[in-house]
């Protein structure tokens, strides 16, 4: 029994790290179209990272250990983020170690690493992204921290698992306070993974950049896990999207065989589908905000992440 | 006596649902900067009126709340915003900017205000009889905010949707702790309502006449030196 | 044998830390022999250290003894009132957060005095063992002369050491400032005193305790007692002699002062509302939970825009601080709403943080040290690219980062996540609007620890990171063999609290079930901490840091089996511009510019801004804090007023004067009989 639940813990993460590029590979499919564009493979991902992976790593002269370590450090804590968060089942053995907040720490380790290594090298690029991911992590981590609050109060629980299972013992009833967290999560969703109303994936060489001015220095095999790392980050941001409001088709604890696993894979790569294209959807409709402005939008997704927590404390189904 | 006739879990949670989501878009209507954004904002947070109301009259059996809802969905949903888009399309002014205060302050306050409408209502919702007594917070919650949006607009036209905004709050409030106001009152206000647009209308109109502007700081110059 | 040696340790703790504390005292007066010689300071400093790290061990050892309290009382003192000392769970855990910090400190320091930087090193020897044990003499205090006594003792030895450069005037003056609100805050502990003795005019603190006190009163007292502590603890408003002192303060001495000494007015604060008031009151709760968030978000704001490295790090510590007195402040109001074991949680967080904030920012105020040591240079925008010539110093900084920054499986994170689950409970705190509004407070905590992130990435990034913006960095020095001791010993601290946060609960809880009488879940094993219910929640450094650590190594490995290792070092790519140099890199300046953009009104800012014709244009900014010029100019001047009229008296002629002293003595005279 015991064995199983590894073996399925492994397998859960596996899949996240074989899926993720996917998944980033669907939304810009989604984007090209909607936008008249001949769209680019799904697979697309995949072979960038061959290519990447196959290539000679150009490094600064001025790069320090620092700089090299971190493509490592960043894969590392999203791959174990992915091990924390239910995105199949809810019997996790790994998912005692660290509960939500602690994943929120996890996601600041990644951006606190990214961001020195941006300013390892010495380029005004580099250091003028990396001043601003520090300014979108700031707003973002409090609106998902409370965000997650939200959750935890609901279910009792900061362990991402216990609120699916206490999720699913009562489905029906929908808990007023959800719909400003999931308003407020995709907010937050967007300007954490540098989408479009904050940052534009697709972009290099703008003023306005501020994921892609941190990742100039690097390349190939580097540059593939980093890139890796911000596919796996996306998808984690889904996954913890479907556990905190859509958590249906996600094996509680106590469910075993195979049956209920190929039907959890299936409901999530169902989510997925829909989840990416309304992605492409939300940025094909708005447009890049000045950089002035993300303050303001992550400020909103705040304020409505602690609105949903006091219509709670009001109105929640107790 | 019917009006305590018992809701059913889910009707309530749906209540409550509805009653969040006119807070969020009360929210959503303090932050936009486009009038035609507000204008869409306001319908829908009639659209959500009128399907409150028509859930309150079908679980609590009372056959006049559906004229009401009826009545909000006509008047609200439908003929207002339709009135209010060929205003700003006629006076030019789809494009209401700026805000006194910037966004995050004035949302913030409005957080402030929440809270305050929580806090106040907690006691009297404790009073009142219905099962609904909860939404009477987010009801009051309505109002000020949209009293809110009128201090911290300049144009005219985003006055008036904040005074209708209000408006909802009221409603909302009546149909949520009192299953709703006689008929004749409620057609009396939604007479009212119609005659007010028309009238704040023609207002417009003379007041970009005078001022070729719709923005209220020149209305400052018209007091006495 | 050995269980017999150390039942007889346990038996006369008290007496051994005494005998710990003259040490201290002896070792700074041999300093005094040889003033002058640096082998004074090479050999007495460990010796202090060694003494440091028995305090600990003698701390540690009551606190898993799980004694009550011992007592003493010295044949010294005043005619008739004997200097009492009491050791209970409270000041064992205090002593055992001076003790390991100091430990590091002080093996540093040996490597660190030079001669010839102001104070002779002999007598800076004197002054810092003397501060030390001044604190250590605070923390056992049991009645008010003695606690005084040592409190001044502390406040006069570090004013000391702060203006140890005394020749230059910025020093006198931000020593000036320090004793200045020091005292201040000394006349209210004073005071608080002098109401907590209720009437029988006992000043011992057994007396206190059994005082019964009006709710007026005992509030006064919190009052007194939150103005006195939380002045020398540096909260908001009372913070603005802590960006001073510590720039003006040699390294080592910041360290102690910002890792120690705000740590013995969050004890004085925990003794007084917790040990000798006997009733709490919600209110004290939020007021002290408001002004903890309100000095931690200022100081972070703060501590974001500044260009001196060591400045940075003040305003980090007013951050630290503010978060500690928010946890002391949630733990009373729990505690006043009967939610005993939250409030549990919320002291050990507290008290945690507490530990954590020793040990990560004396390990960056030292790494700073070493800095202005290899470089002469303590502003920022001099700084750069010190991670290549000083590769110990940068790696030991960078686990301070991290720490401080709150990411796990670092120390810092633990504290916070104590205190944000134990916010989680806020909701259950039955008052109208408090439980509406205390669960912001949370909210303002996370905003709290980003903007720390942020600091810090400013911080590490700008000193260390990027390329040297001034020629004279070519040759910076790594630290010395003394100094890289103490940084790794504090580092270490922090990755195995971090790791294995049981080492700093179980103590903590020791102390949570002296105060409140409860204490949070013990987990047995190493592995978790379950603080509530492993169902509620539970985190594990360990297994955190064996995974990153794992998954990092695996990677690495799959990366070098499937694809190749191939590295070529090339130029860093220009963009097409190949005009670039060091000084074209984002500053401090830069770096801080979204804060002051979003946060503007917190600061009162001067910018001269260059014309566009200017052929050599200046950009200049000066931000200064508002409350400095809102509350202590005013002050300032009224006391100017009045003295200016209080001036007029003085006429200069002794006869005048001996007509004041004639006048008086007949007034006496007609009211006395």
């Amino acid at each position: 029994m015991r064995g199983i639940t590894f073996i399925r813990q492994f397998g859960e993460v596996i899949l996240a790290i074989a899926i993720a590029p996917l998944f980033a590979g669907w939304i810009a499919q989604c984007r090209a179209w909607m936008q008249s564009r001949s769209a680019p493979l799904v697979t697309q991902p995949y072979r960038m990272l061959r290519k990447l992976f196959s290539k000679d790593a150009a490094l600064a002269e001025t790069a320090s250990p620092l700089f090299r370590i971190t493509p490592y450090v960043l894969f590392g804590t999203m791959v174990l983020a992915a091990a924390i968060i239910p995105s199949l089942a809810t019997d996790l053995p790994f998912a005692r170690a660290a509960d939500a907040i602690a994943l929120i720490g996890l996601f600041a380790t990644a951006r606190v690493f990214l961001s020195l290594a941006a300013m390892d090298i010495g380029t005004g690029f580099g250091s003028m992204g990396a001043r601003r991911e520090m300014m979108i992590g700031f707003l973002a981590e409090p609106a998902l921290l409370m965000v997650l609050f939200n959750a935890s109060l609901l279910y009792g629980s900061t362990a991402l698992p216990s609120l699916v299972d206490g999720y699913r013992a009562h489905p029906t009833i929908i808990d007023p306070s959800v719909i400003f967290a999931a308003v407020a999560f995709v907010m937050v969703l967007l300007a954490e993974n540098a989408r479009i109303p904050i940052d534009n994936p697709a972009t290099h060489l703008e003023l306005t950049m501020i994921h892609e001015a941190m990742l100039l220095e690097y390349s190939a095999r580097h540059l593939a896990l980093v890139e890796w790392a911000s596919y796996l980050k996306l998808f984690n941001y889904a996954c913890i999207g479907f556990a905190l409001f859509v958590p249906w088709g996600i094996a509680i604890h106590g469910s075993d065989g195979g049956g209920v696993l190929a039907l959890s894979i299936v409901a999530l790569l169902g989510k997925l589908v829909v989840a990416g294209s309304a992605l492409a959807l939300i940025e094909t409709l708005s447009a890049k905000l000045r950089i002035f402005r993300a303050p303001e939008f992550l400020a909103m997704a705040f304020l409505l992440a602690v609105l949903g927590l006091l219509v709670h404390l009001l109105l929640g189904v107790r | 006596m019917h009006l305590l006739h018992p809701f059913t879990v889910p009707v309530i949670n749906v209540l409550n649902l509805l009653a969040a989501c006119l807070l969020l878009l009360s929210f959503a209507m303090l932050s936009r900067r486009r009038t035609q954004r507000l204008i869409t904002l306001f319908a829908w947070q009639g659209g959500i009126l009128c399907l409150s109301t028509s859930l309150v009259a079908y679980s609590s059996g009372l056959h006049e709340l559906y004229y009401s809802a009826a009545l909000t969905l006509l008047l609200k949903v439908i003929t207002l915003p339709l009135i209010l888009r060929r205003l700003i399309y006629r006076l030019g002014a789809e494009w209401d900017s700026e805000t006194m205060v910037n966004i995050p302050v004035t949302m913030l306050a409005g957080l402030m205000l929440v809270i305050f409408a929580f806090g106040l209502a907690q006691p009297i919702s404790m009073m009142a009889t219905t099962i609904t007594r909860n939404m009477l917070g987010i009801a009051l919650a309505v109002i000020l905010l949209s009293f809110l949006m009128m201090i911290t607009r300049r144009k005219a036209v985003t006055q008036v949707i904040g005074f209708l905004a209000m408006e909802n709050g009221l409603f909302f409030a009546a149909t949520s702790a009192t299953y709703g106001m006689p008929m004749v009152i409620e057609l009396g206000i939604a007479l009212d309502v119609l005659v007010g647009v028309f009238i704040l209308g023609l207002f417009f109109f003379q007041i970009r006449e005078q001022f070729e502007s719709l923005d209220l700081r020149n209305m400052e110059n018209l007091k006495e030196e | 044998m050995i269980s017999a040696l150390a039942s007889t340790v346990v038996q006369h703790d008290l007496r051994w830390l005494l005998l710990l504390i003259c040490a201290w005292g002896g070792i700074g007066l041999a300093g005094m022999l040889r003033q002058r010689s640096l082998l004074v300071v090479r050999v007495l400093f460990p010796l202090g250290s060694l003494t440091c790290l028995l305090v600990a061990i003698l701390a540690g050892v009551f606190l898993a003894s799980g004694q009550a309290s011992q007592a003493m009382v010295l044949p010294l003192g005043l005619p008739d009132l004997p200097f009492h000392l009491r050791l209970d769970a409270l000041s064992a855990f205090f002593l055992l957060i001076l003790g390991v910090a100091g430990a590091g400190i002080s093996i540093f320091s040996a490597g660190y005095f030079r001669v010839g930087e102001g104070t002779s090193p002999g007598l800076m020897g004197l002054q810092y063992h003397l501060f030390l044990a001044s604190m250590a003499v605070v923390l056992l205090a049991d009645d008010a002369y003695l606690f005084m006594v040592a409190w001044e003792t502390m406040a006069l030895s570090s004013y000391f050491l702060v203006t140890s450069q005394h020749r230059i005037p910025e020093i006198r003056r931000a020593g000036f400032l320090y004793l200045l609100i020091a005292h201040v805050g000394a006349i209210c502990i004073l005071l608080c005193f002098g109401v907590l003795q209720g009437g029988s005019w006992l000043f011992i603190f057994d007396a206190m305790r059994s005082a019964t006190l009006t709710p007026l009163l005992a509030s006064t007292a919190f009052l007194l007692a939150l103005l006195g502590f939380g002045a020398k603890a540096g909260l908001v408003p009372m913070h603005v002699w802590l960006p001073e002192a510590h720039p003006a303060a040699p390294s080592p001495v910041s360290a102690m002062m910002s890792g120690l000494m705000l740590k013995t007015a969050v004890y004085g604060m925990l003794r007084v509302s917790f040990d000798l008031l006997h009733v709490r009151f919600w209110q004290w709760g939020v007021l002290l939970l408001a002004l903890g968030l309100f000095s931690a978000l200022y100081g972070a704001i703060f501590a974001a825009v500044q260009t001196d490295m060591k400045r940075l790090l003040a305003y980090s510590s007013i951050e630290n601080v503010g978060i500690i007195f928010a946890g002391i402040g949630l733990s009373i109001l729990f505690e006043t709403c009967n939610l005993h074991l939250f409030a549990a949680l919320a002291l050990c967080a507290a008290l945690v943080h507490s530990l954590n904030h020793a040990l990560f920012k004396s390990l960056l105020f030292l790494t700073t040290g070493s800095v202005l040591h290899a470089t002469k240079q303590r502003n920022l925008g001099k700084l750069g690219g010190l991670i290549r010539r000083m590769p110990w110093v940068a790696s030991m900084a960078l686990v301070g980062t991290l720490a401080i920054a709150g990411l796990p499986p670092l120390n810092g994170f633990v504290s916070e996540w104590l205190l944000l689950q134990s916010f989680l409970f806020t909701p259950e705190i039955p008052h109208e609007f408090v439980n509406m509004f205390v669960p912001l407070g949370a909210a303002v905590l996370a905003l709290t620890a980003a903007l720390a992130a942020y600091v810090m990435v400013k911080f590490y990034g700008v000193v260390f990171l990027g390329q040297p913006r001034e020629a004279s960095l070519a040759d910076a020095h790594d630290a010395n063999l003394l100094e890289r001791l103490g940084l790794v010993w504090l580092a270490l601290g922090c990755i195995l609290i971090g790791v294995m946060p049981q080492l700093a609960l179980r103590p903590a809880s020791a102390v949570t079930r002296k105060l409140l009488g409860q204490s949070i879940l013990p987990t047995g094993s190493i592995w978790w901490i379950a603080p509530i219910a492993p169902k509620q929640a539970s985190y594990s450094g360990l297994i955190m840091l064996l995974g990153i650590v794992g998954v990092v190594g695996i990677t690495f490995l799959l990366v070098r089996l499937l694809a190749h290792g191939r590295t070529r070092r090339v130029a860093t790519w220009d963009c097409g511009y190949p005009y670039q140099n060091a000084r074209m890199q984002d500053t401090a300046e830069g770096f801080g510019q979204p804060i002051r953009h979003m946060f503007g009104t917190f600061f009162r800012m001067e910018r001269d801004l260059p014309a566009p014709e200017e052929s050599s244009p200046h950009y200049r900014i000066r931000i200064e804090d508002r409350l400095w010029h809102a509350i202590y100019q005013p002050i300032a001047r009224a006391v100017q007023w009045l003295a200016d009229v209080v001036g007029v008296l003085q006429g200069g002629s002794l006869s005048i004067y001996l007509l004041y002293s004639f006048l008086t003595l007949i007034v006496l005279l007609v009211f006395v009989l």
